[in-house]
């Protein structure tokens, strides 16, 4: 039996809202989440690893998952804050905007992939492809990411607190990378670049703000070396 | 030397000398004077060539087929008297809101970017006008296409530049791009001189560099992963807006079956014919298979699985009259799209800009430099002086005017054959001028009834 209180019955900041996906399905949440105003927030039960949870929601609202989510979760996420107190699948938050996710286990592969804004903390590991193709979020990692992280990456900042896997910021444009740790290796176009200041500011600042005790000045810093911005034929074997 | 230094190849081959037949001079077959002109200007440059367009290359096509008309067996409908009706729905599977649309003659996508606003705006005013639609592109959703535009397609595409969940709210439609007609398995190139401000704002790139659009999805790399990715975005459309997967035609009958499998609602099959913006002449040319016989492998796809009608068909790749509609929805198409022969009715490649076009190394009617922002039309350029040419408003009413003929000539050809919808039309209908066509359309050779590769057809 579905325990769901009508978003119109909640008041803002109220005891959050229980919705079991034991007994209700995904349609359900998400359509509640649709329907719900500012201020409300919800705990969703037994997820499973089902997909699609909490897309695209348009409203500051606060949702937990309380287990693990499957490919998707909090994708084309919008305002408001998602955790999920477990791992995430495929496609986390693919798309954000704005607003906040953070998976207090591991996340699948294309973590944050297109992220247009807003921020992504994802405590444990990330797959391959992480940060593919962003456009302006922020990622912080406190583990390891996988191999083609970043690959074309546009813009906005990807934090790893762990190691990167090969062929890091491949063909990246103006997107900005550190790394604490390792570095398999840079994919076409990505070099190491000096970490000044202003660039141990804003990565204080994304550190703290997704809870982490990391010491900014052990960080590299990494980027476009902006060699194939155009192309250019005695690049050809670059790519 | 940046692709973006290199002079404009030219586009027609070199006069023929005046006294050509009297000196008994031969062409080669193989090596032809559009040949030699590559050879020269790869040698020149040493960059392969890019251009808009699409395939030049003749290939078997719509006009390699005939329609039987109504003589005994078959009893005609009145011409200008007796109905033939032209609307189509689409996306009717699982979507709470499909499109109705008036005419099965749609808009292809066409991103803004590789056309100007007022490109994209005279496309919305004319689909519009008819009752059809229209389809964003690789830049995103702009305020004057969704503002013009009746029914807006939404292309999701690998790049996903300027993708946003408000507009995908604001969609008629959602249009998943895997693949173009014109370069199936390949991305795209939109060269620096066409990113202004505003572009390079739609895309997050800075402006003036080079913008590679990636030839795969970033988060899903299969039909399995794609079937959870339309899951996500009817959850996140609430189930209301119908949801499209296009294919470049090369293996249709399996990505037919897989899109199919995946969920969609509608599958738009692109055949080699097809336009694009800019891509290598060598990938146009040479990769991807004719739209003719793209059809009857989707089609047998869909029959095979029981969905033929129930989710929709639509079949681009070098439509151009209202025969060519008549003849794909015979071969069992719901709806066409049209990207090359809009940008036509709009005014490209207009003989009035022909002193234009020659000193830019081409020829009214020959012009697909887009890639290169200097279009004299104003169509496919964003450049402001250029671009301001074209009067959206005026453009919009030549292009519903050609919607209005195609939809006619259709309806006039669909009656000779005794139908009173254009979705009557059959194989049935038609035969075949050559054994190539034939065999690719399945439908048999002129006064035979002979389908090669089709046993008992004798």
């Amino acid at each position: 039996m579905v325990t769901l209180t009508a978003p119109e019955a909640l008041a803002p900041a109220a005891t959050p809202a229980v919705l079991d996906l034991a007994d209700a399905p995904v349609r359900e949440l998400n359509q509640s989440l649709h329907n719900a105003v500012d201020g409300q927030s919800w705990t969703v039960t037994n997820p499973e690893g089902k997909h699609s949870l909490a897309v695209g929601i348009n409203a500051d609202v606060s949702v937990t998952v309380e287990g693990h989510a499957g490919y998707y979760a909090a994708g084309m996420h919008q305002k408001g804050d998602v955790t999920i107190n477990g791992n995430a699948g495929v496609g986390l938050a693919e798309n954000i905007m704005s607003g906040t996710v953070h998976v207090k286990g591991d996340a699948s592969q294309s973590a944050a992939a297109t992220g247009h804004g807003g921020l992504v903390v994802i405590d444990g590991n990330a797959g391959a492809r992480c940060g593919i193709s962003m456009k302006g979020v922020d990622i912080v990692v406190g583990g390891n990411i996988g191999h083609m992280s970043a690959f074309m990456a546009q813009a906005g900042r990807l934090v790893v607190c762990g190691d990167a896997g090969d062929a890091l910021g491949d063909s990246i444009y103006e997107a900005r990378i550190y790394v604490q740790g390792t570095v398999a290796s840079l994919g076409a176009d990505c070099i190491e670049k000096p970490l000044r200041e202003e660039h141990l500011a804003e990565l204080a600042e994304l550190l703290a703000a997704a809870g982490r005790p990391d010491n900014p000045a052990d960080f590299k810093r990494y980027g476009s070396a902006r060699n194939l911005y155009h192309f250019h034929v005695d690049n050809s074997t670059a790519y | 030397m940046t692709i973006t230094s290199i002079p404009a190849p030219a586009q027609t081959p070199a006069a023929a000398p005046a006294n050509i037949a009297e000196l008994g001079l031969r062409e080669s077959a193989t090596f032809d004077r559009a040949t030699i002109a590559d050879i020269q200007r790869a040698a020149a440059t040493g960059v392969y060539d890019i251009r808009g367009w699409g395939a030049k290359r003749k290939v078997p096509h719509f006009d390699d087929l005939l329609f039987l008309g109504a003589s005994m067996s078959r009893y005609p409908l009145e011409g200008y008297r007796e109905k033939c009706d032209t609307d189509v729905v689409l996306g009717d599977r699982h979507a709470s809101r499909p499109l109705h649309l008036q005419t099965p003659v749609t808009i292809a996508g066409m991103s803004f970017g590789a056309l100007s606003a007022n490109a994209k705006e005279a496309l919305g005013r004319g689909a519009s006008e008819v009752g059809t639609s229209t389809t964003t592109g690789d830049g995103g959703m702009t305020p004057e296409e969704r503002g013009q535009s009746k029914h807006l397609v939404y292309q999701y595409l690998p790049s996903r530049y300027g993708m946003n969940p408000d507009d995908l709210r604001k969609a008629d439609a959602i249009e998943i791009v895997l693949g173009q007609g014109a370069k199936p398995g390949g991305g795209g190139m939109l060269l620096g001189q066409k990113i202004t401000e505003r572009v390079a704002g739609m895309r997050t790139l800075p402006v003036g560099i080079d913008q590679r659009s990636a030839s795969r999805h970033p988060d899903w790399t299969g039909p399995d992963d794609l079937e959870i990715k339309i899951g996500e975005l009817r959850e996140i459309t609430d189930w209301k807006t119908p949801i499209y997967v296009k294919i470049g035609a090369s293996r249709p009958y399996y990505d037919t079956a897989l899109a199919v499998k995946s969920g969609a609602d509608v599958v738009v099959v692109d055949g080699m014919q097809g336009g694009t913006a800019a891509t290598q002449q060598v990938f146009i040319e040479n990769v991807g298979i004719p739209t003719l016989a793209a059809i009857p492998q989707a089609v047998q796809a869909l029959q095979e699985l029981g969905v033929h009608r129930k989710v929709q068909l639509i079949v681009s790749g070098g439509i151009r009259t209202g025969a060519d509609v008549a003849k794909a929805m015979a071969l069992g198409a719901d709806a066409v799209a049209i990207g090359t022969a809009a940008l036509i009715a709009l005014g490209d490649n207009d003989p009035r800009y022909a002193a234009e076009y020659a000193a830019l190394g081409s020829a009214a009617g020959f012009y697909d430099d887009f890639q290169d922002g200097r279009d004299p039309a104003g169509i496919t350029t964003q450049d402001p002086q250029l671009s301001s040419r074209l009067d959206p408003v005026a453009a919009g009413k030549r292009l519903a005017n050609y919607l209005r003929v195609l939809t006619m000539e259709a309806q006039t050809i669909a009656r000779a054959c005794g139908k009173s919808h254009l979705h009557n039309l059959e194989p049935e209908d038609l035969v075949a001028l050559t054994i190539e066509a034939s065999a690719m359309a399945r439908v048999p050779l002129a006064g035979t009834s002979w389908i090669p590769g089709v046993q008992g057809s004798f």
